[in-house]
Formats: structure tokens, C-alpha cells, sequence
């Protein structure tokens, strides 16, 4: 029962995508937008911008992630899907873990497949791109499963646009200081390992913390 | 007169039931019940709390007291989640999928029942043909109709039925009407809310009147 609610909803999903796929490409766009115009501003300088780089995509990682968190939940508010997740015969913070993977996989994903090619773009040192990815692989999900909650938070609101990212921002503060600063540990020849691992110790906590907080926020959120 | 006793416990029963909204009765307090093969039919003017009651019962809002059970034992989340089927205002479809789409969806996520297919259900509600017709190109009463069939394929022995004949055509209140007369007939149940005068549908049907608390 699980797995077919689960399947089900990433069939769902995935079909969705295909058929917006325009919109879909909106956070790869913003991330390639944040990441051009730093380098112009920036001059072009390799040695300035090798410097910021990792920071930069990060950032960019970050805000297209943030920019993209409105619509994790309000689409199946507002037709009516959250009723019908709330009544299923499966636990709402399954579908919520589900829902938010796919989300996930379809905002984030993407921009870390782009990432060595942005990070090329800014002259990032080539033996800095296996910590960055690293980074990115476990901080991405993690801002995806603590933005689920600030999401399902504010889905009764009609417009949350910038509430969503005032909510979010102290959350993903640490993760942007420990996923950055893992890169720039590893810039100065230190060992980037306890950052990350902090940054998978997090994941772990999300992963099983996050949907539980989220399905009780939906459900207050729609009472 | 014992012999009409029904040897079951009613399938829902709900006692002393209200529901309140900022410290504002909604409805109640009420006391119900519906056997298997039986219809209730919750009438009352706008604003009486017919949609409020029908979430409660589903499990969407939470009553302030009194306690609701399903065959015979409280209803917890789990029990209701097998037993209930709810359909609602919002018709839970996505509009950039197709009819056929969503009805796969809504059965992976609810479960089907056996021997019954997507396919044959959007016949059942008239439907054919617009299998691959995205739901944004559909009617309202085409929607609704779509609903109905996402309630046929559902497991559940209960259904509660937020003004099913809204938008939809004689044909379509006809269509209802057959619907739960089966639903009744194959032992389940259901609860129709009602603002008007409907056909209601020609089964052994139960009243409930709401009326705004003043």
C-alpha cells in the first residue's frame, strides 16, 4: 500500500513535470541568471572569481531552491489533493517525504547535474568540485525536507510568497554556513570531512523528523 | 419491535456530536446513525454546517465533542482512512493531467476495488471517450462526473457525499442516484448533503435536518 501511494504520486509528479515543462526549468534558470551576473559583476577576474565560487553556486543552489518552495504544497491545496492525501490509507508524512522527494529531484537535482559546468563558469578550482558536489548532495535534500515544513506551514495562506523565504532563511543559514564552509575548509588545505558530516548527521535528523512535522502542519494548516 | 434490530452495529454512528468555530456553535448536539443499505440525507439551509459535519465525519476537522464510531468501534484514523470515501467542493484533480491520469492516481494513492477498472468506471459515469481529455478541458458537471468515478473504484463503505447533484445535469442526479442505489445494495452506505428539494435517491433513506444555531 505504501509503495503503490508512493509510485502512484511520483507518476503523478513526473507526468505534471512533462506537461510544464516550461516552469520547470524556472530554478536551473535563476541559478545560471544569479551565477552570470556575479561573474560579470565581478569582472571576470579568474583569480576574484576562483575565490567567491563555491559561495556563489551555493548561494544560487540556495535561493533557486527558495524559489521554488511555494509551489512544494500549494497546487494540492488548493484543488483539493491534500484533502484526499489526509484520507488515504497511508500515513500523510509518507506522501509529504514522498511529494518533497520529488520536489526535490525535479528543483535540485538538475542544478547539481549543472553544477560542474556553472562552477567552470566561475573558475572554481577543479580539485575543490568533489567537495562542493558532496556539499550539495547532502545539502540540497536538507534544504528541501526543512523547507517542506516552513512550505506546509504557510499553506493556508493565500499569498506566502516572501513569508515562505523570511521562514525559511534562519533554517538554511547553517546549512549554507557548513555546506560553503566545507569548500572553503577544503580551499585552505583543511579537512572538509566534519562539515560534511555534520551536513549528513542533519540529513539523517530531516529525514525523519521533517515529513512528521510537516504532515502536523498541513494538518492544522487545512483544518 | 425487535425484529428490526439490525444484528450489526450501524456502520457510523456518531453521538453527541458538535463542533464549534472560534466559540461559535457550528452544529449540534448530534445524534445518528446509518446502517449498511441506508442513506442519510443532511439537509439545511447555507451556512447550517452540512460540509462541516461531513468533515468531521471524514476525519478532516476534529469535533469538540461527543465521539464517532465506524462498525461498531471508535473511529481512529486508520479505521476511517479503509472505511471512508469523502468527496468534497474541491474535486482533488489535477488540471494539466488527463481524466484517465487522475483516476490512476487517486487509485494507487485510496486503493481499488476488486475487479473494477478505471476504464469501466468512466463508462459507468459517462464518461467514454474522454479518457485522454486533459481535466482543464472538462465541465464542471464533466469534472464532477469524474469525482464520481474516482468513488466507484474506492474500497470504502462509506461514502460521504458533499452535494453530489451540484452542477451536474438530470441525467447526471440520475446517475447519483443509481450510483449509491448500488453502493447500498452491495452493503455500503452514504451520507448526502442537500441544500434543495433533489430527487433523493429511491433507497431507504434517513433524514437529518440542520438548522443554523441562532
Amino acid at each position: 500500500m505504501m509503495w503503490s501511494a508512493a509510485k502512484a504520486l511520483m507518476v503523478r509528479d513526473l507526468r505534471l513535470l512533462w506537461r510544464r515543462r516550461g516552469d520547470a526549468l524556472q530554478p536551473a534558470l535563476f541559478a545560471l541568471l544569479v551565477v552570470v551576473l556575479f561573474a560579470l559583476a565581478l569582472g571576470g577576474e579568474a583569480q576574484a572569481l576562483a575565490k567567491v565560487a563555491a559561495a556563489v553556486l551555493w548561494l544560487a543552489v540556495l535561493l533557486a531552491g527558495l524559489l521554488a518552495l511555494d509551489t512544494l504544497f500549494r497546487g494540492d491545496a488548493e484543488d483539493g489533493s491534500l484533502e484526499q492525501w489526509m484520507l488515504a490509507p497511508v500515513p500523510l508524512s509518507w506522501l509529504v517525504l514522498v511529494r518533497t522527494f520529488m520536489h526535490w529531484a525535479t528543483t535540485a537535482l538538475p542544478l547539481l547535474i549543472a553544477t560542474p559546468l556553472l562552477a567552470e563558469l566561475l573558475h572554481l578550482p577543479r580539485a575543490q568540485l568533489p567537495v562542493l558536489l558532496a556539499s550539495l548532495a547532502l545539502g540540497t535534500p536538507l534544504l528541501s525536507l526543512l523547507g517542506a515544513v516552513v512550505a506546509a506551514l504557510t499553506v493556508g495562506m493565500r499569498r506566502s510568497g516572501i513569508l515562505v523565504a523570511l521562514l525559511a532563511l534562519p533554517l538554511y543559514v547553517p546549512i549554507l554556513v557548513f555546506g560553503a564552509g566545507s569548500v572553503a575548509a577544503a580551499a585552505q588545505g583543511l579537512d572538509p570531512t566534519g562539515a560534511l558530516l555534520l551536513l549528513g548527521a542533519g540529513l539523517v535528523l530531516a529525514l525523519v523528523l521533517a515529513p512528521l512535522a510537516a504532515a502536523a502542519a498541513i494538518r492544522i494548516a487545512l483544518d | 419491535m425487535p425484529e428490526f434490530e439490525p444484528s450489526h452495529p450501524p456502520l457510523l454512528a456518531a453521538r453527541g456530536l458538535t463542533f464549534a468555530r472560534n466559540e461559535q456553535p457550528v452544529f449540534g448536539p448530534l445524534d445518528f446513525s446509518v446502517d449498511a443499505g441506508e442513506a442519510l440525507l443532511v439537509q439545511g439551509d447555507n451556512g447550517a454546517g452540512k460540509t462541516t459535519l461531513l468533515r468531521v465525519l471524514a476525519g478532516l476537522l476534529r469535533a469538540d465533542t461527543g465521539d464517532v464510531a465506524i462498525d461498531g468501534r471508535a473511529a481512529s484514523r486508520s479505521l476511517r482512512s479503509r472505511a471512508v470515501s469523502y468527496m468534497g467542493h474541491l474535486p482533488a484533480l489535477k488540471a494539466d493531467l488527463s481524466a484517465l491520469e487522475n483516476l490512476d492516481f487517486l487509485c494507487g494513492l485510496h486503493g481499488r476495488r476488486r475487479g473494477q477498472l478505471p476504464g469501466n468506471a468512466m463508462a459507468i459515469v459517462g464518461l467514454a471517450g474522454y479518457e485522454d481529455a486533459l481535466v482543464r478541458q472538462l465541465s464542471a458537471g464533466q469534472k464532477k462526473r469524474l469525482s464520481l468515478a474516482r468513488l466507484w473504484l474506492a474500497p470504502s463503505p462509506l461514502w460521504l457525499l458533499d452535494e453530489p447533484y451540484a452542477n451536474l445535469d438530470l441525467d447526471g442526479i440520475n446517475l447519483v442516484n443509481r450510483m449509491v442505489q448500488a453502493h447500498l445494495r452491495a452493503g455500503g452506505a452514504a451520507l448526502l448533503t442537500t441544500h434543495g428539494a433533489y430527487a433523493a435517491p429511491p433507497v431507504r433513506t434517513r433524514m437529518l435536518v440542520l438548522e443554523r444555531p441562532s
